[in-house]
């Protein structure tokens, strides 16, 4: 396995043109990578160069732009179909983000199919959009929205999560790495432990798309959503990927242009997959580079990146120890995310700080109330590290929470 | 350190953090609100005691927040003593532009310290959380404020 050396990571630096800037004459930290990941020269320039040769509508004109820029879309849409080891790229939605592509799957497919009685399973270790749009739906059609406890180190109680499961269960849906925790959900049984009650399977991708190979065909998950922003893409556009033979029965979620073969006022007659599901005019520029992110990940390799932000994710934990950190979130199992609070200063007052000494930091709830609840805290702090991060930054992160600690003396 | 960071985290409001005044229940009380910032999990419940001529005679607060919310909530029952409703009313505007850096001639008090917020526009909710529960409580609605609905 190729592994990064430092001068790799400063060579990719380099890449990134924002790592370069500063913050209040700091050098920028930027450790708020599973909000959202900064974006390499490559991306940047694949939307210019969209915007500057090829720019126009997809599939509509008969022009030279417009088959440039629906190759393009497309070529988007078979790159990720590899990325994500999907059967057929018609398996690949583009959407809005994560969020539309879990409120896509439980309207589309949940609503029509749940009745009273019938039960979602989410894990209390979710972010609030693989809650709500279950709560919705379940609101909506009178099912039962059924949690799956997590213990003190943020993990997902697998005993507990199988009681849970019965023939009631109709959709399971999860995290594969939790946004708050870091927890990397062994979904793979999970997936396997849902189908065996007759179950399908939402897995919310968004932690983890940029950080591990993803194989929906290998997981045999039935829906698979993440977002390009939090892997290097553009922001404003989402994955969904659904198994053909789930997508193809389901009604549209928009109705629109696009998405029809025929429209009278009488009977509209949709497009089939994916076409279906993009109603309007799409997100193009942002899958074009999302395509670029793709190719640029992959050839740092995956493997790579996953090892170094590892190796950071170790060094900021033996330091948050010596800091006497508490740290929230200590599955064995763990992504580069360290959540964490510092004495009994708040979340808030911490990240004013670290801000004045250049270092960006989740400080909230993380869009997860409920895994605050359980830990108890109204909030942490969140340093979330990309492959571009460094040990460097790490020591100015601790540095600067020496220096909150003293003001809060 | 950086000057803005020393006038934000002064040590009138430090102090407040660590021991504030008026923190605990109301006996007695004849207005209350609930105060709740969304963003980062800040709650303030207010409790005040009004009299027939509009004045106010008590404030105390509970809650858990950041340095800032609770600083400005302590500062906010100690400057309430006696004042009039009206006044309180008035006193939320010129805080309010103290914060987003509109000084008013009217001289605040004890308010003052908070002038350094209008650096950092993202803690002004932090500031103004325990005033909207204010408001909420003087027109004795019982609602849960939340800064994420008021207007700041």
């Amino acid at each position: 396995m190729k592994t990064l050396s430092e001068a790799d990571i400063a060579r990719i630096r380099g890449e990134f043109p924002i790592l370069s800037t500063k913050v209040k004459a700091h050098p920028l930290v930027y450790l708020d990578n599973a909000n959202t990941s900064q974006k390499p020269q490559c991306v940047i320039a694949a939307l210019d160069d969209y915007y500057k040769r090829y720019n126009a509508n997809i599939y509509r004109g008969l022009y030279e732009l417009s088959e440039l820029a629906t190759a393009a879309y497309e070529g988007a849409r078979l790159r990720v179909a590899q990325f994500l080891n999907a059967k057929d790229e018609c398996e690949i939605i583009f959407v809005k983000g994560t969020t539309e592509a879990i409120n896509l799957v439980a309207q589309s497919y949940g609503r029509p199919l749940l009745k009273p009685g019938d039960e979602v399973l989410i894990t209390a270790l979710e972010h609030h959009s693989n809650i709500v749009p279950w709560q919705i739906v379940c609101q909506q059609t009178g099912a039962t929205l059924r949690v799956a406890p997590i213990n003190l180190q943020g993990e997902v109680i697998q005993d507990a999560y199988e009681k849970r499961l019965s023939a009631k269960t109709k959709i399971v849906a999860m995290a594969h790495i939790s946004n708050a925790l870091g927890t990397i959900n062994p979904i793979a049984a999970m997936i396997a432990k849902a189908h065996a009650v007759g179950a399908i399977t939402v897995i919310d991708g968004a932690q983890a798309a940029p950080h591990t190979a993803i194989d929906v065909q290998a997981l045999n998950c039935d829906f698979y959503a993440f977002s390009s922003h939090k892997i290097y893409g553009p922001t404003g556009l989402g994955i969904l990927y659904g198994k053909k033979a789930l997508l193809d029965p389901m009604p549209p979620y928009q109705g629109g242009g696009e998405m029809i073969k025929s429209v009278t006022f009488e009977k509209t007659i949709y497009q089939d997959l994916p076409l279906k599901f993009e109603a309007g005019t799409q997100h193009i520029e942002g899958a074009i580079g999302l395509k670029v992110a793709l190719d640029y990940l992959t050839q740092i390799g995956l493997e790579a990146i996953q090892q170094h932000e590892h190796e950071l994710l170790a060094y900021a934990t033996q330091l948050a120890h010596e800091y006497k950190l508490r740290i929230i979130g200590e599955a064995k199992e763990k992504a580069s995310i360290l959540s964490f609070t510092l004495d009994n200063i708040h979340a808030h007052d911490v990240g004013t700080i670290l801000n004045h000494y250049g270092v960006a930091v989740r400080a909230g709830h993380h869009c997860a109330m409920p895994v605050m609840e359980f830990f108890q805290v109204p909030a942490t702090l969140r340093a979330s590290f990309s492959f571009y991060n460094t040990q460097a930054e790490i020591d100015i992160l601790f540095n600067a929470l020496g220096k909150v600690r003293e003001i809060f003396k | 350190m950086n000057d803005d960071l020393m006038e934000l985290y002064q040590e009138v409001i430090m102090e407040h953090n660590r021991h504030p005044r008026n923190y605990g229940v109301l006996a007695h009380a004849n207005r209350e609100a609930s105060g709740f910032n969304p963003l980062c999990g800040d709650k303030i419940h207010l409790k005040l005691q009004v009299d027939n001529d509009h004045k106010i005679t008590a404030a105390m607060f509970e809650g858990s927040g950041c340095a800032i919310s609770i600083a400005s909530a302590s500062l906010l029952t100690e400057i309430l003593q006696g004042k009039m409703v009206a006044e309180a009313y008035t006193l939320f505007e010129q805080f309010h532009e103290l914060l987003t850096g509109h000084p008013t001639d009217i001289p605040l008090g004890k308010l003052a310290v908070f002038a350094g917020v209008s650096a950092f526009p993202a803690r002004v909710k932090c500031a103004t959380l325990a005033w909207h529960t204010l408001k909420a409580a003087l027109l004795n609605n019982n609602a849960i404020v939340s800064t994420e609905t008021g207007h700041e």
